[in-house]
């Protein structure tokens, strides 16, 4: 396929290529065997393959990572996911192992190898794709390691020749206690070990499995993904590094160009769905500062926890501040409004302190100030469900993210009934839910029950279908969609998605 | 395409993970860091962006402090008109600054710090500054040759304060000419950390807001203590300055070249290991520690155990009232003894936090228990963590290029020089003692000493000497170890030449 020239030989070596062996050399771009059915992707592929071939390939591997990330974005398990990717790998991409015995080994292994190669020139443009593009494939090489045949697998890990030392008896023996307390092992479990520098497995280090002394990290055996995973990571990484800076030189076969263009674009949809119809409410009469109280009825729990603890502290910390004041504007509120706001919501703030430290964020956050890409944007876009329950937990003094899931149970129990949640069946529902770690379930199901009887009324008489009632999956459908539901009939025709036309909510 | 979502999210179960929004975070105000390039920076720094060679070329001439040789300079700067300075005069005062960084800061130390040898070199001439101007301007991307030209710039434009961000692959005063915006990038900078304040609020009894007396100092202490033992002995680093914030915190500067060259996947797995309490306030129970507990935890928990008698239990005395023992009782596990335990206080409910800790193991040894004694001892073990162990602004420590206030500024709140902590006499550092930069001024006025053979420098009069003394120890150390590998890498280049 298209040949890049990151596999360069030096020059000095390539002088020395004599006449027969660069044929030979040349014949090598013919064909790959595939020896493994796990790929590091370090050598690219060279042989032909059709137009159509380039394309389909391509979409089918886009199709299982963009599945592999709806996994992580709902929280799934690791055991729940290999569960669900299962069925989406044997349909789109499969590759069996070597004991299947199947005839088209060589075929998937190709397949998997230049469908990779395909997605790395498409996705190497932006940093944030390449971070993107990353992440996904190391969470589905981690997914095929685990399942891959044990003795294909140590097979595979050999022929990478990591350099690993072994810890020797004696010091086994004096580190014994600290060893199993770092990786959590019983006692009895022997095991073998081994040293690297811990630069080499930060996963490791990151979740403290791992004993550390004076730079050396301790891994057991049984980690030895954790190295490989890593590898795999860093070697894409720097590799996407040198696509990138290939890249304009591709621009010029315009027949590859577009479809490169097309799968970057589908990978880069926009935020969760939210969509500046959900600021335009009919019957919602100008929103002002002095409105939000009295608004905060019909917020998220996200949000209305946001509003609690600002009118509680008369301050919230910086996430929550974002994270409100994207809402905020998501509602429709006005710059100035929202100015107003967080002045007289720090009611024991100095004006100055305000000024200075406080009020620049408000105005970013709307895009009125900032680099171009951010006033051209206009500011960034109110957080979906998807960002909240995906980012970091909140810390000591943090208010910010989905309390469905930074809430202990009993205290989310608690936040519910303070806001007049008090059906028993929905509060153990709703922690059933929390258990699950099905957090946005829990929310709509308290929606539904907090707006059960305009449900049914817009329901009964068809003035609402079914679009307008999905699964909310966005802070500001909830609001948009609670205050029409409590507003019946007082003027508002009722449509959430505006004139008809608004956006499809995607989950 | 389904489930589609904004490139910056990221999945929970990810190592890889990032803060999302770092991007766009001015942080909390006592952080003085900005995170990225895009991030946002005060409204006027675009405008007030002033053509520096400029500034340097005109009034240079009767400049008392022409940019020469240091020492020549030294001695003028020992003659200079006395200046009317009360310890009440207003810390941001432009003349008071001025003489600051006329007369005291150390920049020829700040800069051997950064640049890692004594001849000028891209280490320090491609480092981000960034500078806070006395009318909250934001100026980043500032870089200078030379220390003389950072003093320079100080003198003339007297920020309240500087940070210090990461060395760039180009000087960052060119990174807009630069034809491909990727060929300017961070490649390196200390690994540092913040602690503050502001995260024990919930814990700490004797101070809020920005207050601070030796009490609540002692969570910093103990913060220094847990991290810096753990960065040496656990990553092997060696060169570590510990730094007062100036007001209610500490900032550590990780100097090794390994750690410097770290990227941010690195970065983060550190502060990751590091961190332990999880949970906003709301969460609960903030420390589940897994058992047995990881060499690192056991060791912290080793030095924190002691601070928790005094510092927690006698000093903060966290579960004096009524409703604060609450919180004690939602940390145990066992409701036998949740309820032995709420009966006792119910009787006397203002007990003093010691005696409510004494009160759980006197009330299981008498039977109120349900669970095993190991369960119990896991779980007040778990409730020490959470009074003493590090809280760690980990946002900071995450990224290549975040900037980080400098060692040796003045806080402009509280007029008190960020200086170095000694950690090997940790305990005894005292933040209410540091001097204030109008105290060290009028030090040098009424100093009396002997002018002896040599010319005495303005610090060395002051009470900054001890921490000017201290730093510069610290940068000879990191000096030291350097030079064998700048010279290697000299010598590696050499051999890449001639292949
Ligand atoms: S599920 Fe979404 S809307 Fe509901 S509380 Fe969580 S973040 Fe807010
Ligand atoms: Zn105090």
């Amino acid at each position: 396929m298209i040949r890049h020239d990151y596999s360069r030989v030096d020059p000095k070596r390539r002088a020395n290529l004599d006449y027969k062996k660069r044929q030979w050399a040349n014949a090598e771009f013919q064909q790959q065997n595939y020896e493994h059915r796990l790929n590091l992707y370090v050598v690219p592929p060279t042989a032909e393959i059709t137009l159509e071939e380039f394309e389909t390939w391509a979409i089918n591997r886009l199709k299982v990572l963009s599945e592999l990330e709806a996994c992580s974005f709902r929280n799934r398990s690791p055991e729940e996911t290999a569960e669900f990717m299962k069925g989406i790998l044997d349909k789109y991409l499969p590759l069996r192992s070597a004991s299947s015995k199947s005839q088209k080994l060589q075929d998937e292994r190709r397949k998997d190898h230049y469908s990779h190669f395909i997605l790395r020139l498409a996705f190497s443009s932006t940093e944030d794709l390449r971070r993107r593009f990353s992440r996904l494939e190391t969470m589905l090489f981690r997914l095929r390691f685990k399942d891959d045949d044990l003795r294909e697998r140590q097979e595979f890990v050999r022929s990478l020749n990591l350099e690993w030392d072994e810890v020797k008896e004696d010091e086994k023996r004096e580190l014994r206690e600290e060893l199993l307390a770092a990786s959590g092992q019983k006692k009895g479990e022997e095991q073998e070990w081994f040293k690297v520098d811990w630069e080499r497995v930060p996963e490791l280090v990151e979740q403290r499995k791992v004993l550390l002394k004076r730079g050396k990290a301790y891994v057991p055996q049984r980690e030895q993904m954790s190295l490989v995973v890593a590898e795999f990571t860093k070697k894409l990484d720097d590799a996407l590094e040198l696509t990138a800076r290939a890249l304009p030189r591709l621009d010029e076969d315009d027949r590859l160009a577009p479809i490169l263009a097309h799968l970057s674009q589908s990978f880069t949809a926009p935020d969760a769905a939210y969509s500046s119809s959900d600021a335009n409410i009919d019957g919602l009469s100008t929103i002002s500062a002095n409105s939000i109280d009295t608004l905060s009825q019909n917020f998220p729990l996200c949000m209305r926890n946001l509003h609690t603890t600002l009118r509680e502290n008369s301050h919230l910390k910086h996430y929550g501040r974002l994270q409100y004041t994207l809402f905020l504007k998501g509602i429709g509120l006005s710059l100035d409004e929202c100015l107003v706001f967080w002045r007289r919501s720090f009611k024991l703030m100095t004006d100055d302190k305000f000024q200075k430290e406080y009020k620049y964020n408000v105005r970013h956050a709307y895009g009125d100030v900032g680099g171009d890409a951010n006033r051209r944007g206009r500011g960034y876009t109110p957080y979906s469900c998807q960002k909240l329950l995906t980012e970091p937990l909140p810390g000591p003094g943090q208010a910010h993210g989905c309390p469905y899931r930074t809430f202990t149970p009993d205290n989310l129990t608690s936040i519910l009934q303070r806001v007049g949640v008090n059906d028993r069946d929905v509060l153990k529902s709703v922690k059933e839910d929390v258990g699950k770690q099905r957090y946005h379930v829990a929310c709509n199901r308290v929606f539904e029950w907090s707006h059960k009887r305009e449900i049914k009324k817009v329901k009964d008489d068809g003035s609402w279908g079914a679009n307008d009632l999905d699964t909310i999956t966005h802070p500001n459908t909830y609001f948009k969609r609670s205050w029409l539901l409590k507003h019946l009939g007082e003027g508002n025709a009722g449509l959430v998605n505006g004139s008809g036309g608004g956006e499809k909510m995607e989950e | 395409m389904p489930h589609s979502v904004t490139p910056e999210s990221t999945p929970a179960d990810d190592s890889s993970r990032t803060i999302s929004q770092a991007g766009s975070i001015k942080s909390e105000p006592d952080t003085q860091d900005v995170a990225m390039e895009d991030a946002p920076t005060p409204p006027v720094a675009e405008k007030s962006k002033i053509n520096l060679e400029e500034l340097f070329d005109d009034e240079d001439s009767d400049d008392e402090f022409p940019s020469s040789a240091p020492v020549l300079k030294e001695e003028e700067l020992s003659q200079p008109a006395p200046l009317k300075i009360s310890s009440r005069s207003a810390f941001s005062d432009p003349e008071i600054m001025r003489a600051f960084y006329q007369r005291l800061f150390p920049f020829r130390q700040l800069f051997q710090w950064l640049n890692h040898s004594a001849t000028p070199s891209p280490h320090f001439a491609h480092r981000e500054f960034a500078f806070t101007l006395p009318n909250d301007a934001y100026l980043r991307y500032q870089s200078f040759p030379t220390s003389d030209l950072l003093r320079k710039q100080c003198i003339q434009m007297l920020p309240s304060r500087f940070e210090i961000g990461p060395m760039y692959s180009t000087n960052p005063r060119d990174r807009k000419t630069l034809r491909k915006a990727s060929a300017f990038k961070p490649v390196m900078k200390e690994l540092v950390f913040d602690i503050d304040m502001t995260d024990y609020d919930d814990i700490r009894t004797c101070c809020t807001g920005a207050s601070i007396c030796l009490n609540c100092w002692s969570f910093i202490t103990m913060a220094i203590k847990t991290i810096d033992i753990a960065l040496r002995e656990d990553f092997g680093f060696k060169h570590i300055l510990w730094v007062y914030s100036g007001r209610r915190g500490a900032h550590a500067w990780v100097c090794d070249k390994r750690a410097r060259e770290m990227d941010d996947q690195k970065r983060r797995s550190i502060a990751g290991y590091l961190e332990l309490l999880k949970g906003g306030d709301q969460g609960g129970k903030k420390v589940n520690a897994r058992r047995p507990l990881h060499p690192h935890l056991e060791r912290s928990l080793k030095i924190l155990k002691e601070h928790f008698q005094t510092s927690i239990l006698a000093e903060q005395d966290p579960w004096a009232s009524e409703e604060k023992s609450v919180q004690l009782l939602n940390l145990l596990p066992d409701p036998t003894l949740k309820a032995a335990l709420q009966k006792k206080w119910d009787s006397s409910p203002s007990r003093p936090s010691a005696a409510k800790w004494a009160d759980i193991d006197a009330l299981a040894k008498s039977g109120a228990l349900s669970k095993t004694p190991r369960d119990l001892l896991e779980a007040k073990q778990d409730i020490i963590l959470e009074y003493t162990y590090p809280r760690l602004d980990a946002e900071v420590s995450k990224k290549l290029n975040h900037l980080l206030k400098s060692p040796f500024v003045v806080h402009p709140g509280t007029g008190r020089v960020c200086v170095p902590i000694d950690t090997r006499k940790v305990e005894e550092f005292d933040p209410l003692s540091v001097p204030t930069v109008t105290q060290l001024l009028t030090e040098i006025d009424d100093w009396e000493g002997e002018e002896g053979e040599k010319k005495l420098q303005d610090w060395e009069k002051t009470s900054l000497k001890p921490y000017v003394d201290y730093f510069r120890r610290f940068v000879a150390g990191l000096l030291e170890e350097e030079k064998p590998v700048l010279k290697r890498e000299r010598e590696d280049g050499a051999d890449a030449m001639e292949f």
